[in-house]
This record gives structure tokens, C-alpha cells and sequence, in this order.
């Protein structure tokens, strides 16, 4: 089986060609530099250096987010049409799920999350067996890192955005909460072809980017329509 | 003799997904358009991120009824185009994104198409180019002249200084509390009332083929404004054809007078705003006993669509323009810079 792994979810860009099981090639960056530039060069490229040709291709995986909206959509579009293109399965995975894998064989909780501004976070937590502990959801930082605390177990912090909340982590669960070092923080593509290798393909039509919060004008519409 | 081309395009500029199927640049094969307008209408307006989310729900289903429209399969298509701007940005990477998975998945040459390139070949669809002609291209972001010497070829010889018709229709319409989109619903009220109010026209310098509309959106918001405060009542249907009589008789004299003065042989109006029943009427009686030819697309084909795409990028594609891996959404793309970068790949 030769599946494609696509992240673009947020300023990674990661492309992966796994052949049986077994990585063939992968591309990562971290350059804060445009996706819907970068993307498909990349995956002509590696496909070419791996020997792979689109037909050749059995399935897609693509990280849905949560991310950045464009680029979780950059990622998604160019999963969903390469796929129904070829008529091949394309399988979405929880850019959290992707990132979790960094600490697979932790003994704890894996807590992977993206900074979300003004003090929020999109997160969830993962036991070993990348199962979800906690659905992912969009909330405080400061109200997520005191849930975690009530766990009374060691926690690991997977964030590309571990320094902007790293003083908060330490304050409230000091020797609880484990921080790696800075290279265990990227998610890699590898993994997210891992990740959706045995997972059950959804429809293809209605796989849609897991933004984890609504468009600002929709919120403040519901909100006037329940106060009428 | 040349074998039959098929382009399928790609259009999510704005708030339309569309994806159409064109035989040989001028024959319509499948036209489809998922319009998003209902979920638009409750904000007034288009609002980008929702614009956005909607086309990645959609563009894979609009694909599938387009190839099934046809009778057709992906195999059987010789280029993918899409329009690569102006429009709105994260609208447009949902349509260039799907385009090159597309030509790269089935190994196709892809053509972006610039958007108002787009109106102009909607009307190809019906009627064959005789050049010189001029375009007029009227929509919610756009009014500009532009003469066409051969095909790819775009020459802006006059364009707003300031508010886009469309913008100016869209403003009146809010005074006037109608509802969104506003340009049909004043055209219509207008077709109901009459010209009892002097509003002003911006004719410019003499010799220019430039518009302004900010002077006529104001006139308008002040004399109602007055009127409130004054307690007098004016009739919002006269208001309405007041208006817009303003607005085609700038548009329709300066067109008038570009084609005489460039000697075209056809005039084509484009965008959105070519739906207006007013400057349908005001353009027909101009060019009523000339030799040039007036061509208005079909409702239909008017409104925002990737058939239109398709007829510009079937001529992109023959003129050997092909876009590479790194094609990007330019949303503020220009229609002279377009055309050079199409002339310089022939
Ligand atoms: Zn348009």
C-alpha cells in the first residue's frame, strides 16, 4: 500500500511517502513561508525522488486541524481533489492526533496543543495507545492547565508554541508537567501516514477542516438571535 | 484539422463554487453553480472566512456533477483552469489548490485565468470575437473599458477612480434598506419609478474614460438624509431610477464613445452588473443604427461561473500559457500584468 501524508495545518509543512508501511521519503519544513506556494512542489518532488507515481497511489491521509483555517484548507482541498481525482480513500487526522505521536511511548498523559491568542489554546489529551482522553476543544489555557492538575498524573507538553505558555505550565503543575527538548515538538508526516493507515475512510464530500471554533460574525450572529 | 479540446475549470473567486466543462473555448458542456448567497444574506454582505469554508465543503460535489453533466470522466479533459484573482484570498486557494491536485493527479497542463478575463470570454460562449472590441465590465469590484486588439490581449483604457458601480448599487441599496444583494433590487424598484432627481454625472477631464460613483453614492445618501431631516418624503422608486439613470448614462456615453473612437467592431458587456436591466436598455438605444455589434451575455453567464473560465483559459491554453506547481491566488492580480505574462508564453 503507498500512502501520502499531507500537513499544512499550521506553519509546518510536512509531506511523507510511505511504501508497506515503511517511510519511504519525508519533507518537513519550518518556515514561516506560504503553503499554497510550497505544497504541491513538494509533493511532485518527493513522489519523484521516491519513485511514486499518483496512480501508484492508494491512499491519502491529510491533518484537518485545528490550525490555521487557510492553512488547514490548503492541505484539505489538495487531499480531497487528489483523491477524488484518483478515486482513492482520503482519511483525515486531528492535527493533535499527529502531534500526540511525538510522545508515544510516554508514560502519562500526551498533551499536544497550538496557541490559539488572547490566552486560548486548541488542545486534547492522549493516553499511549493514542486514544482521546479529553475531546479537543478551544478553551482558556490557564482553565485547561488547572483540569490538568486535578489528573495527578505527569503530563507531557507537545506544542510548536511550548514557549509562549511554557512559564504558565511550570507555575501551575511544576514537577507534573514534562517539557522535551525542542526537537520533539514538530509534528512529522511519517506519523500522520501512521495515524490514518488503518483508520476507516470517511466520506470524501464531507470531509471538512476540524476548525474547532466558528467564524467570528456566525458566533455574534447566534448570539443577537438568542438574545431576541 | 485539430483534434477537440475540453477545459474544465474552476472558479471560487467570491462567494459562488463553480466548476463548468468547455468544448473547443466555445461550446458549453457543463455549467455548475453552487451559490452561497442564503448563507451570506444574514450578514449583509459576503463575509470571507464562511465564503472560505463553504467552497472546501463544496468543490469536490461541484466537480462530480460537472463531469456528470457532461457524460464526461477526468480522463477525458486535455486542460484544468481556474481563476488565480483578483477575488478574495482564501476563496480563491480553495479553487487554485484543487486545480493543480487535479492537473497534477491526472497529469494535465494547467492555465490560471485572471477573473474579468473571465466575464469578457463568457460572452464568447455565444458569439465568435471580432477584434478590435471593446468590453465593458461592470460588477460589484469592477468598471472598466477594455479593448481587446486580439485574443489575450487587454487594454485598460479607462477604469473607477474610486467606488466600483457595483459598490455604489450596493450603498444606495443599504440607505434605501433593501435587501442584500442590493443591484437587482434597485434596478427593479427603478423600472417602477421615475428620473425626478437631478443626481450628478462625473464625466471627468474630457477625453477620459475613467468613472467616479463616490460623488453620485453621496449625493444620493445627502439628498435622502435632507429630505428626513426636512420631513419631506421621497419616493424610494424615484430615488432608485434617479440613480440609476445617473449611473448608465455615464456608462453607456463613455462606451459609446471609446468604441467610435478605437473603431471596434464589437462591444461586449461583462460582470455582474451587465445583468442590469437599465444599462441593457440605456447601451441597446446608443448603439442602435451603428455597425458595431452589442453583445450581453445571458443572465446566467453574467453572474460569477467557471464556464467563463473555461472560455478564457481554452485561449490561455492554445496560446501554450501554462501555470506551474507554485501557482498561487493573486488577489489583486491585474488584468494588463495577466495579459503580458500570457502574450510573453505564447
Ligand atoms: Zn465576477
Amino acid at each position: 500500500m503507498n500512502v501520502l501524508a499531507i500537513d499544512t495545518s499550521n506553519q509546518i509543512l510536512g509531506v511523507a511517502v510511505v511504501k508497506n508501511g515503511e517511510t519511504a521519503g519525508e519533507l518537513i519544513t519550518n518556515i514561516k513561508k506560504n503553503h499554497s506556494v510550497r505544497l504541491m512542489p513538494a509533493i511532485a518532488q518527493l513522489m519523484k525522488e521516491t519513485g511514486v507515481t499518483p496512480s501508484d497511489l492508494d491512499r491519502i491521509v491529510v491533518a484537518k486541524g485545528p490550525g490555521s483555517y487557510t492553512g488547514v484548507r490548503i492541505g484539505l482541498t489538495t487531499a480531497k481533489s487528489m483523491g477524488w481525482a484518483l478515486n482513492i480513500p482520503v482519511i483525515g487526522v486531528s492535527s493533535l492526533e499527529v502531534l500526540a505521536y511525538q510522545g508515544m511511548y510516554f508514560n502519562g498523559s500526551i498533551c499536544p496543543f497550538f496557541d490559539a491568542r488572547r490566552g486560548l489554546v486548541y488542545t486534547g489529551l492522549y493516553d499511549q495507545d493514542m486514544k482521546l482522553l479529553k475531546d479537543e476543544t478551544n478553551m482558556l489555557m490557564a482553565e485547561w492547565l488547572e483540569e490538568l492538575k486535578e489528573r495527578e498524573e505527569p503530563i507531557l507538553f507537545l506544542s510548536q508554541d511550548v514557549e509562549l505558555h511554557r512559564e504558565a505550565i511550570e507555575e501551575i503543575l511544576g514537577d507534573q508537567a514534562i517539557i522535551p527538548p525542542q526537537a520533539c515538538h514538530a509534528p512529522r508526516p511519517s506519523a500522520l501516514a501512521l495515524a490514518g493507515e488503518n483508520k476507516e475512510a470517511e466520506s470524501l464530500h464531507g470531509l471538512v477542516p476540524n476548525y474547532l471554533r466558528l467564524v467570528e460574525a456566525e458566533a455574534k450572529w447566534l448570539e443577537q438571535q438568542e438574545k431576541k | 484539422m485539430t483534434k477537440d479540446n475540453y477545459i474544465l475549470a474552476i472558479e471560487t473567486s467570491c462567494d459562488e463554487t463553480a466548476a463548468a466543462i468547455v468544448k473547443n473555448g466555445r461550446e458549453l458542456a457543463a455549467n455548475v453553480v453552487a451559490s452561497q448567497i442564503e448563507s451570506h444574506k444574514r450578514f449583509g454582505g459576503v463575509v470571507p472566512e464562511i465564503a472560505s469554508r463553504h467552497h472546501i465543503e463544496q468543490i469536490t460535489i461541484t466537480l462530480e456533477e460537472t463531469l456528470s453533466q457532461a457524460g464526461m470522466v477526468i480522463d477525458d479533459i486535455d486542460a484544468i483552469a481556474v481563476t488565480e484573482g483578483p477575488g478574495l484570498v482564501g476563496a480563491l486557494l480553495v479553487g487554485v489548490n484543487t486545480a493543480k491536485a487535479l492537473a497534477f493527479a491526472k497529469n494535465k497542463p494547467l492555465v490560471g485565468v485572471h477573473h474579468i478575463a473571465g466575464h469578457i470570454y463568457a460572452n464568447r460562449l455565444e458569439k465568435e470575437f471580432e477584434f478590435p472590441l471593446l468590453s465593458l465590465v461592470v460588477s460589484g469590484g469592477h468598471t472598466e473599458l477594455i479593448l481587446m486588439k486580439e485574443h489575450g490581449s487587454f487594454e485598460v483604457i479607462g477604469e473607477t477612480r474610486d467606488d466600483a458601480a457595483g459598490e455604489a448599487y450596493d450603498k444606495v441599496a443599504r440607505t434605501l434598506k433593501l435587501p442584500y444583494p442590493g443591484g437587482p433590487h434597485i434596478d427593479k424598484l427603478a423600472q417602477e419609478g421615475d428620473e425626478t432627481i437631478d443626481f450628478p454625472r462625473a464625466w471627468l477631464e474630457e477625453g477620459s474614460y475613467d468613472f467616479s460613483f463616490s460623488g453620485l453614492k453621496s449625493a444620493v445618501i445627502n439628498k435622502l438624509h435632507n429630505a428626513k431631516q426636512k420631513g419631506d418624503t421621497l419616493e424610494d422608486k424615484n430615488v432608485a431610477a434617479s440613480f440609476q439613470a445617473s449611473v448608465v448614462d455615464v456608462l453607456s456615453t463613455k462606451t459609446y464613445q471609446a468604441a467610435k473612437e478605437h473603431q471596434v467592431k464589437q462591444v461586449i458587456v461583462a460582470g455582474g452588473v451587465a445583468a442590469n436591466q437599465g444599462l441593457r436598455k440605456a447601451l441597446a438605444d446608443k448603439f442602435e443604427g451603428e455597425e458595431i455589434e452589442l453583445l450581453i451575455p445571458p443572465l446566467k453567464l453574467c453572474t460569477d461561473n467557471a464556464a467563463m473560465i473555461a472560455a478564457a483559459g481554452a485561449v490561455a491554453y492554445q496560446q501554450g500559457h501554462r501555470a506551474g506547481w507554485d501557482l498561487n491566488a493573486n488577489p489583486s492580480l491585474s488584468l494588463e500584468r495577466y495579459a503580458s505574462r500570457s502574450i510573453k508564453h505564447r
